[in-house]
């Protein structure tokens, strides 16, 4: 009897693990891996009705082949036309560079040829990004979603981090009414993004907008936002760096707040001044937070898609629309196959952005 | 008739009459039928179209008990929702109110329930009213009815009748007198506010209504022969007509009608243009029948019998399809002109209309047939097509021949003949142009033209590219769909005979007059 019970305990041990894990296991398999396996699967097909209902035939490579050779190419990577000067100079710098990380690599004590390997193919890809941005916006040509998603991603998350930090150090010092302006900054963050390209709509109409005095006044009635296309990305990129500068302030306040006093102290009694406590004290010790917030930050920016299609629908022509919002219309459109597409070529442009971040900047924080 | 059934349906009509409910007319669902029955209704946000169906709905359910769920979603989302909602067998909703031209996606798969013998059996709807265009083409496929024409729709002109008479300028012929006309009138002050105002206001934004008005300044320079010649494909071999200069020409003149409008046309649709037409602020602009009314509500407009209308302006030139170049309007290249001006006015949308969920419990869809043929009869309809918010225009013949709604609706007599008139003369003319009618035919319009045309007038491409682009881009959707099934849809739905010999589309087609001579006016 001991025995037996002994073997039944032995045995549910064994399969406890089985039964717990096994629940999350399957919960993650059909939330996350099957719709990716059944997304990919759409990529390569195309969606058709027919009598009695719908039917997937499978195409290939066809639909990738549209957005990068085909018909959706100067929509999706843009007009390309022969490098400028200023282009060619820019894209052989970086060339210049790669190559000089290269050899440093190779001189390193680090050298495998797996390393070696992972490095050509991630400044290949980079490479390639960069001659399609040089190629459109360096250069007469205009820019497709590719590039337009990476100028949002960028510029945004730059603008975004500068002042969430300014406006973090600010709170942190004994000024009147800090407390009152901690919950003042985070309001927009609390308004949807529709809501929010709402506002930004009216702000920039000069013919009726809440600010038509003062376009009246400088003359400027005639003038649209939306007409122009690097007015009509600014106008979505103020109104995202407005929505989402509170989320980087609230976190660098709790980082700054968070950090050791004793260290500050040091420093001011070692007579530093308040630039050197910043630059050697502060912001190493916020920098491991500022790592993961602009991670956090950049794969969340690579899918805006509210703020351009409210505020201009992707215009003018297709100069604010960005990847995620060509997905969108080529879904609602029921290209599901080109849509799938479109969103498996920015995952795997998330994806390749962020681990090339993530090696630069651990090594870095590492460092620090 | 039972003397007992007749003095209950008389004295309900009475009573309703005195209550001001609508009367319930023969033919219509006895009173009750569908008490606890509800119907999903799903329609666009509006607030047009959805007015009319959320105002009369509870009218509907006094009357017989079904409550009408009105639930919108954006235009741009309608076409998806509806065929997603079918196609996953989730059937939300059991009725629709949409654009014609899509039914050809609803109805290969077999979602949309055929209502030639409800109609047949319904005399309260008076079919033979409805105007042959809408009744023969617009609700019908495959010789089938479909749909149930809510509202009729054509591309017209909008004129400030008062400033042009005032300054002795005649109403535009052409484009090219519409763009002078737009030019004479920018920077003027049109409504005394002491701002500057515009010559021309059409709505251009991408993912609305821009794409559309492109085709009614296109159109013109390509169709001459009548409707069966069509203008968007050549009917032998499905290529598309882009390659010409009369493309050229009419995308020319629509970004040129930019430089005298206001700066943010290219994020304005038609709600935005109307708005500002109504409130006086520009000379021109295009549009359907809804500012004819939208013009007469005292509450928001500020021109108020100072409106004009008239058929879409045409041109002196068309296009020879041998050398894709323009030639001289004559008696051969365009047998239809007036006054040496070929006109091709554009049956654009054809009008909302509403269908059935084929995969809905019987009883629901007959409660959502009747809520159709309830908004449809005359004693509802003719009055909502004069109401500017219902964004329903004129569809039946008694609504061109009767004036009294209108004059009731706020009309001048002047101005309710000069907007009848307009528009009856689209409806009657032998060389009008049919909405694109073919499966997929929101991939050619709603995304190759529509991001191509917003890409043109922003500068973002040449007018080379842009016909190279779109003549590409639609001969890619027709080579993936099959170019002899997109043909045989395109010919059947100009009434042109498939190689076989047979009518996809039963209409009263035939060129050059596809409505006959009769009409439509009183």
């Amino acid at each position: 009897m001991h025995s037996r019970l002994q073997r039944l305990s032995s045995t549910m041990e064994r399969i406890a693990g089985h039964v717990f894990i096994w629940p999350a296991v399957l919960i993650v398999l059909f939330l996350a891996i099957f719709p990716l396996i059944i997304s990919l699967y759409l990529s390569l097909s195309r969606f058709q009705f027919v009598p009695g209902g719908f039917q997937f035939t499978f195409v290939g490579l066809a639909n990738y082949n549209k957005l990068l050779f085909g018909s959706e190419r100067n929509h999706f990577l843009g007009q390309m036309m022969g490098p400028s000067l200023a282009g060619a100079l820019v894209f052989g710098a970086v060339l210049v560079f790669m190559a000089w990380r290269l050899v440093r690599y190779g001189q390193s004590g680090r050298f495998s040829a797996g390393g070696l390997f992972q490095r050509l193919v991630v400044d290949a890809i980079f490479g390639l990004l960069l001659w399609v941005v040089v190629r459109t916006l360096l250069s007469g040509g205009f820019p497709g979603t590719l590039v337009v998603t990476l100028v949002y991603v960028f510029v945004d998350i730059a603008v975004q981090y500068c002042l969430g930090l300014a406006l973090a150090l600010l709170v942190t010092q004994r000024l009147a009414g800090r407390r009152f302006f901690r919950v003042v900054f985070l309001l927009p963050m609390m308004i949807t993004p529709v809501g929010v390209a709402y506002i930004f709509r009216m702000l920039t109409d000069t013919t009726k907008g809440p600010f038509y005095p003062i376009w009246s006044l400088l003359g400027l009635l005639n003038f649209s936002w939306v007409n122009i296309p690097w007015g009509a990305r600014a106008a979505v990129m103020i109104g995202d760096i407005w929505q989402w500068t509170p989320f980087m302030f609230i976190v660098l306040l709790a980082a700054l707040e968070g950090q050791s006093m004793e260290l500050i102290e040091a420093a001011l009694v070692d007579g530093a001044n308040r630039w050197q406590t910043f630059w050697r004290i502060t912001l190493p010790q916020v920098m491991p937070v500022t790592t993961t917030l602009i991670l956090i930050r950049m794969i969340e920016a690579f899918k805006i898609v509210d703020l351009p299609n409210v505020l201009t629908s992707g215009g003018p022509g297709t100069a604010t629309e960005s990847m995620t919002l060509q997905a969108y219309i080529a879904w609602r459109t029921l290209d599901l196959g080109g849509s799938a597409a479109i969103a498996y070529l920015l995952l795997f442009l998330v994806t390749l952005i962020a681990v090339m971040y993530i090696n630069v900047v651990r090594r870095r924080v590492a460092e620090a | 008739m039972n003397p007992r059934l007749l003095a209950v349906v008389a004295s309900l009509a009475i009573l309703s009459m005195l209550v001001g409910q609508p009367v319930v007319h023969a033919g219509s669902p006895p009173p009750q039928q569908f008490q606890g029955v509800t119907v999903n209704l799903l329609t666009f946000t509006g607030p047009q179209i959805a007015e009319p169906l959320q105002r009369r709905a509870p009218d509907f359910e006094k009357l017989t008990g079904a409550k009408i769920n009105v639930v919108i979603v954006p235009f741009s989302d309608l076409y998806t929702k509806i065929l997603t909602d079918m196609a996953t067998g989730t059937n939300s909703y059991q009725a629709f109110v949409f654009a014609p031209q899509w039914m050809v996606d609803y109805i290969t798969p077999g979602y949309l329930e055929q209502l030639d013998d409800r109609i047949k059996a319904d005399t309260a709807i008076q079919w033979d009213d409805i105007a042959p265009f809408f009744r023969n083409f617009s609700a019908v496929y495959n010789g089938h009815i479909y749909t149930v024409p809510l509202d009729g729709d054509f591309h017209m002109v909008y004129y400030r009748r008062d400033i042009l008479e005032k300054d002795g300028v005649k109403p535009p012929e052409t484009w090219d007198d519409y763009l002078a006309i737009a030019q004479k009138y920018q920077g003027k002050d049109l409504n005394g506010d002491g701002k500057p105002d515009y010559g021309s206001c059409i709505s251009k934004k991408r993912g609305a209504q821009g794409w559309q008005f492109v085709w009614s300044f296109v159109t013109p320079f390509l169709q001459t022969q009548g409707t069966a010649q069509g203008a968007f494909f050549d009917t032998t071999t499905m290529t598309p007509l882009v390659d010409n200069d009369g493309w050229r020409k009419a995308m020319e003149i629509f970004k040129q009608t930019s430089q005298y409008g206001p700066p943010e046309e290219m994020n304005m649709d038609v709600g935005d243009t109307r708005s500002l037409f109504v409130t006086g602020r520009c000379a021109l602009s295009l549009d359907w029948g809804d500012i004819g009314s939208l013009a007469i509500d005292p509450a928001t407009s500020k021109v108020i019998d100072k409106v004009g209308s008239i058929l879409t302006p045409g041109s002196k030139e068309v296009v020879d399809f041998k050398t894709k170049k323009l030639v001289p309007c004559d008696a051969t290249t365009c047998p239809n002109a007036i006054n040496g001006v070929n006109h091709a006015p554009y049956a654009c949308f054809g009008g909302w209309s509403g269908g059935i969920n084929a995969a809905a419990d019987p009883k629901v869809k007959d409660a959502a047939y009747a809520f159709l043929s309830y908004m449809a009869q005359p004693a509802q309809s003719s009055v909502d097509v004069t109401l500017g918010k219902t964004g329903f225009n004129p569809y039946r013949t008694s609504m061109f021949k009767n004036i009294d709604p209108w004059l009731k609706g706020g009309f001048s007599e002047a101005a309710a003949k000069d907007y009848l008139g307009a528009i009856e003369a689209s409806l009657n003319s032998p060389n009008m142009v049919l909405d694109l009618r073919i499966p997929q035919n929101q991939r050619y319009l709603q995304v190759v033209l529509d991001t191509l045309m917003s890409q043109y007038l922003a500068g973002e491409i040449t007018l080379d590219a842009f016909q190279k682009q779109l003549y590409d881009g639609w001969e890619e959707i027709t080579n993936e769909l099959g170019r002899d099934t997109q043909l045989a849809a395109y010919r059947g739905s100009l009434g042109v005979a498939t190689k076989r010999g047979n009518l996809i589309n039963r209409t009263v087609f035939s060129a050059p007059s596809p409505f006959g001579r009769r009409g439509l006016g009183g």
